[in-house]
């Protein structure tokens, strides 16, 4: 085949569209004929030209933004994605409510503690640390009768190292309640006696002993009145007092 | 059922700055390229839904900008001289040893390859950006320009044709600049 039949076919060779058989027999034509080997380079740097040259003008990033912004998929939120969100945003709020609400229980708590420990102390330090001075159970108990607004029952402390010092009136919150105090060894201990819903706090439902400023504390709700035994006396002295109190109400 | 809209986005940005280039060789002006660009991604987008995935992604797009191209004004204006395509062309003469190419190849000067395209009928001119600056392959030019492969070899063979011509007259002075950067 004459070089002229080649060169008709070279910038289909060069482009890669020639079959494959055909491109085998060309390769083998450039491969021993000069001329077409020549043309075919300068062929191939015309392209080269081409593709350089070509490649002239590049949009502008603000124009690519633009055109980028009219096709961009909008998120489309759905009813349940939707009501997830709300549903999200009223667990927080409820979160942040209740987190609130147990703050203020906390700090009320920790301040009804404090007012016990203070009415404790008061108590011990005053001259007439009792109203009523007797051991005996039977005449304390009816002291109380028409000073405050309910009643309770008194351990026997027979067979017990707990004695009943006596009791007086005492108030908190504007609410009346019966303040008893025993003696254990060279120790004090007051026992306050309210009724249940006068005293605002989180009341720990255990009873256990705890110390609230250095005092050994414990706290119970029974028969609608609400306990307390504060001292400086060991917990497990303010334990054993608190048991013989929930024997003797229950 | 049609590929969803926000593969569109994915398919068609990888193409944009192409797109844009063809877009301004065509109107031969920015704003012009960039309207028929926004046109291009617009009118693609909104027929996404008919395009069949695992088709020529590129080609439909290319399409669609350059039948956007065919109908605006400029495209109205420059264009509508459609070449009679022969099916073959006779066969071409052999390159010289100082060719057109060689010079452009010594000179490097890619302005004057960059002006010769940009006097190229749009026909010409389109042709050639697809297959050397796009890369595509016959088939998918046919595509694009919704001709047969036939006429693009034709077409093609005769931009080329056209391009080396109009950069034949500038064979002296650059033979003359050969010259020079031999002697050195």
């Amino acid at each position: 085949m004459p070089c002229e039949s080649w060169k008709a076919k070279l910038d289909t060779y060069l482009d890669g569209e020639l079959p494959s058989e055909e491109m085998r027999t060309f390769d083998a034509h450039v491969h021993s004929c000069s001329s077409c080997a020549a043309d075919a380079l300068a062929r191939v740097q015309m392209k080269r030209g081409i593709q350089a040259a070509g490649k002239r003008f590049t949009p502008t990033a603000e124009f690519r933004r633009r055109v980028q912004g009219t096709i961009a998929v909008k998120p489309r939120y759905s009813f349940p994605r939707t009501w997830m969100f709300a549903a999200a945003l009223s667990i927080l709020a409820v979160a942040s409510l209740l987190s609130i609400y147990l703050g203020a229980q906390r700090s009320r708590t920790a301040q009804a503690y404090s007012e016990i420990a203070d009415l404790h102390v008061a108590a011990l330090a005053s001259s007439s640390r009792v109203d009523v001075v007797s051991s005996d159970r039977h005449t304390v108990k009816p002291w109380f009768q028409g000073k405050i607004p309910f009643t309770f029952d008194l351990p026997e402390l027979q067979n017990s190292e707990f004695s009943l010092v006596g009791g007086r009136m005492t108030y908190f919150g504007q609410t009346p309640g019966a303040h008893l105090i025993y003696a254990v060894r060279k120790h004090e201990i007051s026992v306050f006696i309210f009724q249940e819903g006068a005293l605002r706090g989180k009341w720990d439902v255990s009873s256990a002993v705890k110390k609230e400023l250095s005092f050994n504390v414990a706290t119970w709700s029974q028969g609608g009145l609400r306990y307390f035994v504060i001292g400086d006396a060991s917990p497990a002295d303010i334990n054993n007092l608190a048991k013989l109190f929930k024997a003797t109400s229950s | 059922m049609g590929p969803q809209s926000d593969s569109f986005e994915a398919l068609a940005m990888p193409l944009f700055d192409q797109l844009y280039n063809f877009a301004h060789w065509l109107t031969r002006n920015r704003e012009e390229a960039e309207d028929l660009v926004q046109e291009t991604y617009t009118k693609a987008l909104k027929g996404f839904s008919s395009f069949q995935l695992g088709t020529n992604f590129r080609a439909w797009m290319y399409r669609i900008l350059r039948n956007t191209f065919l109908t605006s004004r400029t495209g109205l204006k420059v264009t509508m001289t459609v070449p009679l395509d022969p099916e073959e062309d006779g066969p071409e003469l052999a390159i010289e040893s100082d060719t057109p190419e060689t010079i452009l190849f010594e000179r490097a000067n890619r302005e004057l390859l960059q002006a010769a395209i940009d006097e190229l009928p749009v026909y010409f001119r389109e042709i050639l950006l697809l297959c050397e600056v796009e890369e595509m392959s016959y088939q998918e030019i046919a595509e694009t320009l919704s001709i047969p492969i036939g006429t693009v070899m034709s077409r093609l063979s005769r931009a080329r044709k056209t391009l080396r011509e109009r950069l034949q007259p500038q064979k002296g002075s650059a033979a003359i600049a050969k010259g020079t950067n031999r002697a050195l």
